[in-house]
């Protein structure tokens, strides 16, 4: 029987033409969004020249105008070398690392400091060896899962960073805390390059090790505990960390690397009780070393009573003037350059956040805070993503050291915790401190370009 | 691994959260606090550089900042400095503030809340911030004419509408000049501070309201006889005993007259009378028959112990002390024993008189002008209390114009003006100098003015000087300046 329609019906099989695309879509976002990025950096930079010295320099934006090709450049290498990482993280960095130098030469115009002298071109000399060295390491890195096998080598190196500055003749003291080094004129915080490799080796160390300390223990109240020879691995980081905060003397440096590896410890054995633990064993040695040695407790008072007139003009005299700079900003700031930032000791680097604070008011501090909050949770998208545990591990250590770093630094600026000599990720002046953080933007960066969370190529109809 | 994570994600959260919190409560909540800590350089190094407002007289400025070329940009300056001193106050880097420039500090920088949105304003369109302008109530011609008629006496001047409580010339002599300390070299403040400060004449104390206070001598007649009135029980015409001298209560001391003799004629005296020729017996017997309640009251009413009164700078509270000797209330009866007063109180109990018992809230605040000719503040009378009934008020007003009429205030005499006054010429102790006075009101029937003069050290005569032949001709012309106007 046929139909009598069969003619009209069209063909069971018809010729179409199909092609490979590789989707561009996330590098797309993230040139807009770069560009935004070097925009506000462009402006920021003007302003803090035309608010406080009433005109605008061409020098600085040149060289400002320099480093924005070269993360344009960072960018277009991104295209071929890492395509699918995370759009958002060059961006956020960029700003950051922007704004900073918009904020340190506000300082260095106060200071009328010009030329090598000042710190804001320092900056941004470093930033662009930063941004080099980040560059590198993707290059070099073009799979993470090396560094899991180089775990032990790279432990070894970040504990005789971090112990670099207790070495008499090498550390440098500043603001009391010895987390400096210096060599022959240059300045360097061994610790910031350290945080990373202490990163790479918990999530190496972690990676194996955490069936053996997830898994067997003794149920206390619900909660299982860890078999005490399986305590050696925190009560080793402990003890490294109250070496820290004695011979460093700083609460700072020794919360960030204990609170990165309990974090790290958690999320890779799943068992709170590492964290109380840990917490218990952090707050019983500091407060015992706040009992033991008076500069810890001194620390402790200049914080707790930091209004008291006796310490006001003496021991938290950079804190209380910071915290009036942060007044004087109030909601919407002062307006850049034209506040008094340079009243606070350490304005470009310690104090950089009450710098801004000032100058771009509650606002402006709350949208630097998001931008770290977003630049943070990339990382942890890692961890949610993922695809093998050591990647995993390593985007949320490498993330959350980044957010304890910020917590410990306003924290300390805006007095929820002990003043540190810790420095601002990407805002505060210091070579040390940029490269290290544009290092962690390069990890990831690859690490977000491993995720694959779409397809490499796509079929797109012609 | 992806339940830790998220709770690690909610520690992140806190953590952040714990920032907001901080720096939020420091940049917002404790604003104001921190601003006025006194560890805070910036809110000097504001006040100082920011275009300071001006202080006007009948829109002229008596103070005002010019531009310099120094780190503070504004440097304050004073066009007739020894003039207003006691108006103006001082400005200085370190040594404080004092006066309007003290009191109205928020305003002339431009920090008072009340400027909130102006400097929302300045910020927006990128201008300097801006301080108000503050107009007093000083009448140029009245301040000029108390600061002549004081010349080089040792003493003070307030002037006031007791209408509205406006006052119309404070001067404080001897001056200085508030120049001196406007610099911004600060050894140089702090030389000329310490010199003034050294100055055995106090030139930095403005006598009008504050400093030691004076014994108001016979001008504390007036409140004794309003107490009087006021009870019900006397009348001005209500008779007293007129002895020569009385000897007060468990004591050997002497209360004469100041000339020596019985109060006019009689055995007995008025209370009129006494007043008008200023006896201190029959005055002495009053306050004994009236007893220190009454004339304790009174003396409240009128203002005494108010510790509140600001003219925006606070005012010493006048005393009337606590008293249980009968010896010590005769003797304060006329102004004499522990009994202090500021001149500016002086002049509010003859103001409340000349109103007809509504006593007004001084103040030397006409308005306060923002940078945009806006009225930030503007002077609304207030009173301050009737310390005496209108009857009352009409009865003292009638004695008071007989003492300059006829009586011992005869030198505040203005021909066609019926003057009300009363003079003063308080004892200090054995062999020192006399404090003179004199408190009045003009025109009687429609008064423009309350004047208080105090000179002291006897006006240069020691204790031949009387409240009649020094303050009461100094009173006199500035009574004629306001009339004059």
């Amino acid at each position: 029987m046929t139909s009598p329609d069969t003619a009209t019906r069209p063909p069971l099989t018809t010729t179409i033409r199909l092609r490979l695309r590789q989707p561009a879509r996330r590098r797309n976002i993230e040139l807009g969004m770069l560009l935004l990025a070097i925009a506000i950096n462009g402006v920021a930079l003007g302003l803090v020249q035309i608010g406080a010295l009433g005109r605008i320099g061409g020098t600085m934006l040149a060289l400002g105008a320099g480093l924005g090709i070269l993360v344009l450049a960072v960018h277009v290498a991104l295209r071929v070398v890492a395509p699918d990482a995370d759009p958002f993280v060059l961006p956020i960095a960029t700003v950051l690392n922007g704004i900073g130098i918009a904020g340190i030469t506000r300082i260095d115009i106060a200071k009328e400091l010009v030329g090598w002298d000042a710190s804001g071109v320092r900056q941004i000399a470093w930033s662009a060896i930063a941004i080099i060295i980040a560059f590198a390491v993707l290059l070099l890195i073009r799979n993470h899962r090396v560094l899991l096998r180089y775990r032990y080598v790279i432990g070894l190196a970040a504990l005789i960073l971090l112990l670099l500055p207790l070495v008499p003749g090498l550390g440098r003291p500043v603001n009391g805390a010895y987390v400096w080094i210096s060599v022959g004129g240059l300045s360097f915080q061994p610790g910031e390059i350290g945080k990373i490799l202490l990163a790479v080796f918990f999530a190496g160390y972690l990676v194996t090790a955490r069936d053996s300390l997830s898994l067997v223990g003794r149920t206390i109240l619900g909660i299982r505990f860890p078999r005490a020879r399986d305590l050696g691995p925190i009560l080793v980081v402990w003890m490294f960390a109250m070496v820290v905060l004695i011979g460093q003397r700083d609460l700072g440096t020794s919360l960030l690397y204990f609170g990165l590896f309990l974090v790290m410890l958690y999320v890779a054995t799943g068992r709170p009780s590492w964290i109380i633990l840990g917490m218990l064993l952090f707050v019983g040695g500091a407060f015992a070393a706040s009992r033991l040695f008076t500069y810890v407790g001194n620390r402790f008072t200049a914080w707790l009573d930091a209004f008291n007139p006796e310490y006001a003009d003496d021991q938290s005299y950079q804190l209380v003037q910071g915290i009036f700079g942060l007044a004087n900003g109030g909601l919407l700031g002062t307006g850049l350059g034209r506040g008094r930032p340079d009243i606070v000791p350490l304005a470009e680097s310690d104090f950089i956040m009450a710098t801004l604070g000032e100058e771009l008011g509650l606002i402006g501090l709350f949208a630097i805070l998001c931008l770290y909050l977003l630049f943070v949770s990339r990382g942890f998208r890692i961890g949610f993503t993922g695809q093998d545990d050591f990647g995993r591990l390593l985007g949320v250590g490498v993330s959350f050291v980044v957010a304890l770093q910020v917590f410990i630094v306003i924290g300390g600026v805006t007095r929820v915790i002990p003043l540190t000599g810790l420095t601002t990720p990407f805002l505060a002046a210091g070579g040390s401190s940029l490269v290290a953080n544009w290092i962690i933007v390069a990890l990831l960066l690859r690490l977000s370009d491993s995720v694959r969370s779409q397809p490499r190529w796509v079929v797109v109809p012609s | 691994m992806n339940k830790e994570l998220r709770r690690v994600s909610v520690l992140v959260l806190l953590m952040f959260l714990a920032l907001f919190t901080s720096s939020s409560i420091i940049q917002v909540f404790q604003q104001d606090e921190l601003a006025a800590n006194p560890f805070n350089a910036r809110t000097l190094y504001d006040s100082f550089s920011a275009e300071r407002g001006s202080i006007l007289v009948d829109g002229i400025a008596i103070a005002n900042s010019v531009p310099v070329d120094d780190e503070y940009s504004y440097q304050r300056e004073y066009s007739n400095g020894p003039l207003y001193a006691a108006v103006t106050g001082y400005f200085t880097l370190d040594q404080g503030t004092t006066g309007i420039e003290g009191e109205l500090n928020d305003f002339l920088s431009g920090t008072a809340s009340e400027q909130f949105l102006d400097r929302v304003n300045a910020i927006l369109t990128g201008q300097n911030p801006q301080g108000a302008a503050v107009q007093v109530t000083i009448d140029p011609a009245v301040q000029q004419a108390a600061w002549d008629a004081l010349g080089d006496l040792k003493g003070s001047v307030v002037a006031i509408d007791p209408t509205t409580g406006a006052i119309l010339a404070m001067v404080s002599t001897p001056s200085f000049d508030p120049n001196d300390l406007a610099s911004h070299n600060s050894s140089v403040v702090i030389d000329n501070y310490t010199e003034l400060l050294n100055d055995t004449d106090d030139p930095l104390i403005n006598r009008a309201i504050s400093g030691d206070l004076y014994h108001p001598g016979s001008t504390f007649k007036l409140i004794v006889a309003a107490a009087a009135l006021e009870s019900g029980e006397y009348t001005p015409d209500s008779e007293l005993p007129n002895p020569r001298t009385i000897t007060l209560p468990e004591s050997s001391s002497v209360v004469s007259n100041s000339g020596g003799g019985a109060c006019g004629g009689g055995d007995t005296v008025t209370i009129a009378d006494a007043l008008r020729l200023s006896c201190n017996v029959p005055f002495a017997e009053l306050g004994q028959e009236l007893g220190y309640e009454a004339i304790a009251a009174q003396a409240a009413r009128f203002g005494f112990g108010d510790e509140s009164i600001s003219v925006p700078m606070s005012v010493t509270p006048s005393i009337f002390p606590q008293t249980e000797s009968e010896a010590q209330l005769m003797l304060s009866s006329f102004g004499q024993a522990n009994v202090r007063v500021t001149p500016l109180e002086m002049a509010m109990v003859s103001g409340a008189i000349a109103t007809g018992g509504t006593q007004m809230l001084p103040t030397l605040v006409d308005k306060i002008v923002a940078p945009d000719l806006s009225i930030v503040q503007a002077l609304e009378p207030q009173v301050y209390g009737t310390p005496l009934s209108s009857e009352t008020a009409a009865l003292m007003r009638d004695m008071m114009i007989n003492n300059v009429a006829s009586g011992a205030a005869s030198n505040a005499t203005i021909t066609g003006v019926d003057v009300a006054g009363k003079t003063g010429t308080a004892q200090n102790g054995e062999g020192e100098p006399y404090t003179l006075w004199f408190t009045g009101f003009a025109p009687a029937d429609n008064p423009q003015v309350a004047v208080a003069v105090v000179v002291e050290d006897g006006g240069g005569l020691g204790q031949s000087g009387f409240g009649n032949t020094v303050a009461a001709p100094i009173a006199k012309k500035v009574i004629e300046a306001v009339l004059n106007r």
